[in-house]
């Protein structure tokens, strides 16, 4: 009974209509709500963003211009004895090639009528990339036969103009570039018209070696690739094992005492070290104390076992928790050791989770660059390393750094090339994500 | 490569070994295992073990200490070794040898030894790091080292090095980088575990974890090609607060997109924790669900948020890559946001690539600055995962 309704007063709220206590109470509700939301959506958008910027600067690096014309291999320049030995046509360097590039581009100019206002000799030279005589070079050398025959050779042609094709030049800014000039890139369009110059999907990107600061349109993620699929090969041989190995003694047989705490609160403590000193570590014990070779992927593959191991000891001490426990009593009730019980069980058992694990940390380790600029992975390397286990310990690139080496360049071509490696550490990444997806999708158990 | 021959020819007798002592200890039951204590494989797996473990240690802790030497008489001592134990496993082979416990001790202390190289990791960094610190400290007078408001090394002496003006660098980008990603992690983490439906949560999550996956080098390439032009071309030049790409604020900003995914699913997890019966007893009560949120389930997750908080500060003191290509490298103490500093790792890394001579303190400060930098990242990570822990036994 209400002594509101007793004394005939009305009551002061309606249930229908909000009063102002309320209504400011909601509004409060739903501008909480849209922060919520709002946060939400920044985050989405910083993400689309992010990649559409990278994917965008990145995929022209897959296409490459080449030139198509057909070049007269002169045995009077080439083979002086005219006897085809291998020894005398190796004494030929690249100028000589160089040079008989030029002569067929001006001899294919001449041929096919293309005249060009204020078209200087410097223009139809830069025009080629300096890397295509030697691989005119490689190729005579590889066949010698070629010498004195008329072949077509498919050039690189200069950075400058390739990024003329890509958007990234244009011909107001080529006439303010000292590389390139306006005229050159009339007679792109020249050459473009009759055929012969044309922008191609670009397998070599993806295998070639680094190439030097004026050559960017030879640069390739080649060497990068191998150099991380060493390192990370160490990391599966190393922080797999020990890693399983310490989260097994941890979880199944640890007593507890001061050790294991130590152990414990050692392990989350590394977990959170910035990765950048793991890179003084191996400076400091890989290098200088134990003599092993700079930028040689064994040192990287130590570091990053070292940083991963935390990552993998973590996933797998939560996939050996999951197993319950009447798995190791029923092993234990029909007469197995403890070591049996887990090594024959627990441990088959545990196993998606565990690969799961070391496929994140793997991923982890692959992107990783601050240490492995400390232990000297910046350096320019044109040689492809060996097959393993010697090739671990020759000078090689990996991809994050190989990014990070093409920024700091000066041309603004390397941008693109280092967007598309990133494009390609981006693949590796989803591949190795989606695998540990599918993994976990195929083999998940619930107790 | 000798090496790799000892290592096979030694992995062939653990092989040998294994079958041959197998063999043997069936022979002396006359074929009938169930008279032995240990099933054959395990007088294998002992012979095996036995063989093998010696040699393979001393090879390793060979190459490891004395990777020039000559290796020949260290690969003969090895074989020897090798030869030494699968006697030796040979010998003891006999029906009543208890070959299973022993395996499984030898096991054993394998798994121990595996578990300690986390402590030997850490001993390895604070060892490496203080030798190296001692001897620049007995090069450079340490209170410049750490109250000289200075940095400008040179390769012929006389140089500077104070950390205050890397420190500065270092927090002011860890700052902003949090002051962007704290709100907008918190309030994504509220809103997926309070209000979302399963499906925005089922795609929202996952999008936000890939943010977490992607590679720093990755949102450095992003710094230096996008935010960093952007942000000088809209803000700095019109505002005349500077003219430079590389930034305090380039850095910061994209480090705070880097860190929310990190602060978010921890701040899940925390909010996560918080038991139901609470807001079922504020929403009871008549409160909506946003004072629910704001009175009562963060002021219990409070000291959990305070933790993530922490550890995403030390995630970005210790972040390389983004500073490295987004914050430039003029060692500056200012309030401006658009002007470039530097931090403590970047100047790590502009010490320590090239051609290093580690005698000279400019080199060697890079190691005074990393231990800097670990002790700083350790304690708040300690701190962290105390508040964390504490909190967590409140409701388990």
């Amino acid at each position: 009974m209400s002594d509101a309704s007793l004394d005939g007063a009305k009551p002061r709220n309606s249930l229908l209509v909000a009063d102002p206590h309320t209504r400011k109470r909601n509004a409060a509700e739903a501008r909480f709500r849209a922060y919520g939301l709002g946060a939400i959506v920044i985050s989405m958008i910083m993400l689309v963003i992010l990649l559409s910027t990278i994917l965008g600067g990145g995929v022209s690096a897959f296409r490459q211009t080449y030139l198509e014309i057909p070049v007269a291999l002169d045995a009077a320049q080439l083979d002086k004895n005219g006897n085809r030995d291998p020894q005398d046509i190796r004494k030929i360097l690249t100028l000589t090639y160089g040079k008989i590039l030029q002569q067929a581009l001006e001899q294919t100019i001449a041929d096919k009528g293309i005249a060009i206002a204020g078209l200087s000799d410097k223009d139809v030279t830069g025009m080629i990339s300096k890397e295509a005589s030697a691989q005119l070079r490689n190729r005579v050398l590889a066949d010698p036969e070629l010498i004195g025959q008329t072949v077509t050779a498919r050039v690189l042609v200069n950075g400058r103009v390739d990024g003329y094709y890509k958007g990234r030049v244009s011909m107001e800014s080529a006439a303010r570039d000292a590389n390139t000039s306006p005229a050159q890139l009339q007679l792109a369009d020249a050459l473009k018209a009759q055929g012969m110059l044309a922008t191609q999907w670009n397998w070599s990107f993806l295998t070639r070696p680094d190439a030097s600061d004026q050559r960017p349109e030879a640069a390739g993620v080649g060497i990068a690739i191998l150099g991380s699929l060493y390192m990370m090969l160490v990391v599966l041989v190393l922080a797999v094992p020990i890693g399983v190995a310490a989260s097994i003694y941890l979880e199944e047989f640890a007593p507890q005492n001061r050790w294991t705490d130590i152990i414990e609160v050692n392990i989350s403590n590394l977990a959170a070290v910035p990765s950048i000193v793991f890179g003084i570590l191996g400076l400091a014990a890989f290098i200088n104390f134990a003599g092993l070779p700079q930028s040689a992927p064994i040192v990287g593959g130590l570091v990053l076992t070292l940083m991963t191991l935390p990552t993998i000891i973590i996933a797998t001490r939560a996939a050996l928790k999951a197993v319950p426990p009447s798995i190791r009593d029923a092993a234990l009730g029909v007469g197995a050791s403890k070591m049996q019980s887990v090594f024959h069980h627990v441990l088959p058992l545990a196993m998606p989770g565990i690969l799961t694990g070391t496929i994140i940390g793997l991923a982890q380790a692959l992107g990783e660059t601050a240490p492995l600029l400390l232990i000297g992975m910046v350096a320019f390397v044109r040689n492809v390393p060996s097959a393993p286990p010697d090739g671990l310990f020759e000078p090689a690139s990996a991809l994050p750094v190989q990014v990070y080496n093409w920024t700091q360049r000066a041309d603004p071509a390397f941008i693109e090339r280092a967007s598309g490696a990133i494009i390609v550490l981006l693949v590796f990444l989803l591949c190795m994500n989606l695998l540990a997806i599918l993994l976990r999708r195929k083999f998940e158990r619930r107790w | 490569m000798p090496a790799s021959w000892t290592l096979l020819i030694v992995l062939a007798l653990a092989g040998a070994g294994y079958f041959v002592t197998r063999a043997r200890v069936i022979a002396q039951a006359g074929g009938d295992v169930r008279r032995l204590h240990s099933r054959p494989s395990y007088h294998g797996w002992n012979a095996a073990l036995l063989t093998a473990l010696p040699a393979l240690f001393l090879i390793a802790i060979w190459r490891f200490v004395q990777p020039a030497a000559n290796v020949t008489p260290v690969a003969i001592l090895a074989l020897v070794l090798a030869a030494a134990g699968m006697g030796l496993a040979l010998m003891r082979s006999a029906p009543g040898f208890r070959a299973r416990n022993a395996v499984e001790a030898t096991v054993k202390g394998l798994l121990i030894l595996c578990s300690s190289i986390a402590i030997l990791t850490t001993a390895g960094i604070v060892f490496s790091m203080l030798f190296e610190t001692g001897q620049f400290f007995r090069q450079y007078p340490w209170h410049d080292f750490f109250f000289g408001t200075t940095w400008s090394p040179r390769f012929g002496g006389g140089s500077q090095l104070g950390i205050l003006p890397l420190l500065w660098g270092t927090l002011y980008i860890s700052l902003i980088a949090l002051a962007v990603s704290v709100p907008i992690g918190l309030f994504a983490a509220i809103y997926m575990s309070e209000y979302a439906t399963p499906r925005l949560r089922g795609v929202a999550k996952p999008m936000i974890e890939v943010l977490a996956g992607i590679p720093t080098i990755v949102y450095g390439l992003f710094a230096l090609i996008t935010v960093g032009p952007m942000l000088r071309d809209y803000f700095a030049q019109p505002l005349g607060l500077g003219s430079s790409g590389s930034s305090v604020m380039t850095a910061g900003l994209v480090m705070g997109i880097m860190l929310i995914p990190f602060v978010s699913s921890l701040s899940d997890d925390i909010i996560n924790a918080v038991p139901q019966s609470l807001r079922d007893g504020a929403l009871g009560l008549g409160s909506t669900q946003s004072e629910t949120v704001r009175k009562v389930v963060l002021p219990a997750a409070l000291p959990g948020i305070v933790g993530a908080v922490l550890l995403a500060a030390s995630r970005a003191i210790g972040e390389t890559m983004i500073v490295v290509l987004g914050a430039g490298a003029a060692a500056r103490m200012d309030l401006n946001p658009f002007e470039a500093m530097t931090t403590i790792t970047v100047k790590i890394v502009s010490q320590l690539t090239g051609d290093n001579d580690f005698a000279a303190p400019e080199t060697l400060v890079a190691f005074a600055l990393g231990l800097t930098l670990f002790v700083i990242t350790l304690g708040l990570n300690i701190v962290a995962l105390y508040v964390v822990r504490k909190y967590r036994e409140q409701y388990e």
